[in-house]
């Protein structure tokens, strides 16, 4: 029994269905449960929390993954199955908090000053979250001082850039001079992305990693979680 | 089911209604006169018996005739000629049906090039970095061939647009003559696509010949009529108006047997026709018009296309030039007066200048296929694979013209615009401005699925460097290796038998066995 529970959370993960609604992409999906409601039953019936995310969500995502890399699947599918995944982590929430299961750690975004591009930053998070991070969106046009404060009070793992015009892009460089001026900039990871910026401009201001992509934030990320282990 | 073809909706016109009626009316004035010289005694006489005024007038050695085509006849033409042909097809799901009143537009081959162009891709080493080492493409011309022909059938049978098939490329193997020529450019085609065939007609005497294969292919006399797989394009008129001897007396024997032909006219603005518009148009209106007066009067009834092939002259050379902009313009002011006398269109487009595929080639054709297109022509001829004016045809080209007209086509879908698309939308919307992402990816999977969207251009490669010679080269080899169906070994068996002067290497049934 709950292995049929796991076999159809990875299912519906594959086929991008946050919830009963969803179509999915076979046929006649629509109506039976999806990744939420599969997730609260496998909660009901005591699977472990590492299970549900290992065999169902995990394995999902990477088939997925697979899918994508194959050109079965393209980047709207992707993003359905990590809202799927995302919604779930949303439930599975408070029981990890009071479990022992170790989780990816918190992931900060923001679009910063005087930008308020936001399309790319939503997609990373979407991913992100799907790849089992926990992400917190501050928003756009985000004044550094209020950047800098999250991050003393909230201590994300890691803060997420973006920016999308060379005029507003400065404001990446401040914001990384800003943590290490408060004695923060050791403990998170600082990662930028957006069309204004590149890995050489990362060097440049000093900050962890430039990501073209949210696939390469997922990659970037889970090697930091790698070297952490 | 016939072929759907393309229709357009609100086909773009270029001239207004009353510009059309001044076309018309200086083309019926032209045929009254000057009126028409006529080097063909047959289409003398029977325009002298039909009312016609004809006199003797003999300018050379040869014997001519001045004929001056009363209003009347062009006008009874025009309501005896059918307003829908039927092009029939080996393969009953690739018929072609076209109606002059419908802007239904079907992509067809064509036309006899002598000039094949191969191509290769063989690398070069960078001078100044031998690490760096390109594959370039290389197109090299020569003399067609009957094979070249099969293949060029074989691989338009593939080509997903491509609605009917004219023979791309004229057949120069030594042992092809006049005698022989008809029968294996038919069969050659014939064999290797189930698509509607038109070809032009090199000898009279093979009239016979090429239409009794057909009827071996289709099982008899009332099945050809019902199903015309094959049609013939004659260019009777030789601009600036001229009935020439051959094709007329070719012309006139086809409508007797009733099978679907074109009136073709080929005038060139600023050599055998005016130079500006009002005037190229005023004479290949009445070119196109004496011929078919012609036909009707021959065989009142019999299905003719309205046939245009109009160009501008290069002044460097005087020579064709499709490419120009104002060829296009011509061919749609043609479709226009196609469609006021309710006549299908036989049109031109996709031809360039350019000896070679390349940035000028896909310019040139790709800005004629769009216009054109656009004003519906019934049966647009030319398109594929065409270059240097018609001279040069290229196999790859043809393949890259398809994905031209695969996006044409797309283009020409009806919008979907009504109560259940606004209704999804307002749902979609309202849906969308509660999350905190505000995007409407989700709604985009299915409809990814459904065909709903267009595709990325084929020929498109992963990296910055342009890969669509070599992209298109592979669909090629693809088409070449997809086996086509041929005409089944008893007809074939029969047809060898019965058909005077077929190449035995174009038996492919033999040729297996061997
Ligand atoms: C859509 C768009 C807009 C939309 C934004 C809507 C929205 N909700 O975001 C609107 C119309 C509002 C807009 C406004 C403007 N825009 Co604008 N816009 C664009 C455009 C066309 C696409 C951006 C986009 O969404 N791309 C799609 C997403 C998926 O890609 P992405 O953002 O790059 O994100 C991906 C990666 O970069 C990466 N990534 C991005 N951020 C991050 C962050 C992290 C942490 C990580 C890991 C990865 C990552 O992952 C994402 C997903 O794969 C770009 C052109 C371009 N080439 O980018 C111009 C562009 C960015 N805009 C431009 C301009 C000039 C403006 C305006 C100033 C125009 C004006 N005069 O008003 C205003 C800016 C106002 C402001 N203060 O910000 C210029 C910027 C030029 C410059 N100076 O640098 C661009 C480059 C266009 C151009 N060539 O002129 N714009």
């Amino acid at each position: 029994m709950s292995e049929d529970i796991i076999a159809a959370l990875k299912e519906n993960v594959i086929q991008g269905r946050q919830n009963q609604d969803d179509e999915g992409i076979e046929e006649d999906m629509a109506g039976t449960p999806g990744v939420l409601e599969l997730t609260q039953a496998a909660l009901e019936k005591n699977i472990p929390l590492e299970d549900i995310i290992t065999q169902g969500l995990t394995a999902g995502m990477q088939v997925v993954g697979e899918k994508f890399s194959t050109k079965e699947y393209y980047i709207p599918d992707m993003l359905a199955s990590a809202q799927a995944v995302g919604a779930a982590m949303d439930v599975l929430k408070p029981h990890l908090e009071s479990s022992n299961v170790e989780t990816k750690g918190k992931f900060a975004i923001v679009t910063v000053k005087g930008d308020i591009h936001d399309i790319g930053k939503n997609i990373v998070s979407i991913l992100l979250k799907g790849a089992g991070y926990e992400v917190v969106d501050l928003g756009t046009d985000i004044p550094t001082e209020k950047i800098v404060e999250y991050v003393r009070e909230e201590k994300p793992g890691y803060l997420g850039l973006s920016a999308l015009l060379t005029t507003t892009m400065v404001a990446m460089g401040e914001i990384v001079e800003a943590l290490k001026k408060n004695g923060l900039r050791e403990q998170v990871k600082v990662l930028i992305g957006g069309a204004a910026v590149s890995n050489e401009y990362a060097e440049e201001i000093g900050a962890d990693a430039y990501c073209v992509d949210g696939f390469e934030a997922v990659r970037v990320l889970d090697g930091f979680q790698k070297s952490r282990a | 089911m016939p072929r759907e073809g393309i229709l357009v909706r609100n086909p773009y016109e270029r001239i207004s209604k009353e510009q059309v009626l001044q076309i018309h009316q200086a083309a019926l004035e032209i045929l009254r006169d000057p009126g028409m010289m006529c080097f063909n005694k047959q289409a003398a006489d029977i325009f002298h018996s039909s009312g016609a005024e004809v006199t003797s007038v003999s300018p050379s050695d040869r014997s001519a005739w001045l004929v001056k085509i009363p209003e009347k006849l062009v006008i009874d033409a025009l309501d005896t000629a059918p307003k829908t042909v039927k092009l029939g097809a080996r393969n009953p799901d690739n018929i072609l049906i076209m109606s002059g009143e419908e802007p239904r537009v079907y992509f067809i081959s064509g036309s006899e090039t002598n000039i094949w162009l191969d191509v290769d891709f063989p690398s070069y080493i960078k001078k100044s970095d031998p690490s760096t080492e390109i594959r370039v493409p290389e197109f090299h011309a020569r003399r067609g061939t009957v094979a070249d022909l099969c293949m060029s059938a074989h691989v338009c049978e593939h080509l997903e647009t491509l609605d009917g098939y004219i023979r791309t490329v004229n057949i120069q193997d030594k042992d092809i003559t006049e005698d022989n020529k008809d029968v294996n450019k038919f069969f050659a085609s014939l064999n290797n696509t189930t698509k509607h065939v038109m070809s032009g007609l090199t000898s009279l005497k093979q009239l016979d010949n090429v239409i009794n294969m057909a009827k071996l292919i289709v099982g008899g006399d009332e099945e050809l009529r019902e199903n015309p797989i094959i049609s013939f394009i004659t260019c009777l008129v030789k601009s600036p108006l001229q009935f020439v001897d051959d094709t007329t007396d070719t012309f006139i024997e086809i409508c007797r047997r009733g099978l679907p032909i074109v009136v073709s006219s080929s005038p060139q603005a600023g050599t055998t026709a005016p130079m500006k518009e009002a005037g190229i148009m005023a004479q290949i209106n009445a070119e196109v018009l004496a011929g078919i007066t012609l036909g009707q009067l021959v065989n009142p009834g019999t299905p003719v296309l309205y046939g245009s092939v109009p160009v501008r002259a290069r002044l460097d050379t005087l020579g064709d030039s499709y490419g120009s902009v104002e060829t296009s313009q011509y061919n749609i002011d043609c479709v226009q007066m196609a469609r006021f006398y309710k006549l299908p269109n036989y049109s031109t487009a996709g031809v360039c200048d350019t000896k070679t595929p390349g940035i000028q080639s896909s310019i040139e054709r790709l800005f004629s296929q769009i216009l054109v297109t656009l004003s519906g022509p019934q049966y647009l001829h030319c398109a594929y694979g065409l270059l240097d004016c018609n001279s040069v045809f290229c196999l790859l080209q043809a393949v890259i013209d398809d994905a031209h007209f695969q996006m044409i086509k797309f283009f020409l879908k009806p919008p979907q615009i009504d109560e259940l698309n606004i209704a999804e939308t307002l749902k979609q919307t309202r849906e969308v401005v509660e999350t905190p992402q505000k995007l409407y990816i989700n709604y985009i999977r299915r409809i990814m699925r459904s065909g709903e969207l267009s595709v990325p251009y084929p020929f498109e490669g992963d990296g910055d460097r342009d890969t669509v010679f070599e992209m298109a080269y592979n669909r090629m080899q693809e088409f070449l290796a997809k086996p086509v169906e041929h005409i089944d070994e008893a007809i074939a068996k029969k047809i060898f038998q019965n058909i005077p002067g077929l190449l035995p290497r174009l038996n492919v049934y033999e040729e297996r066995r061997q």
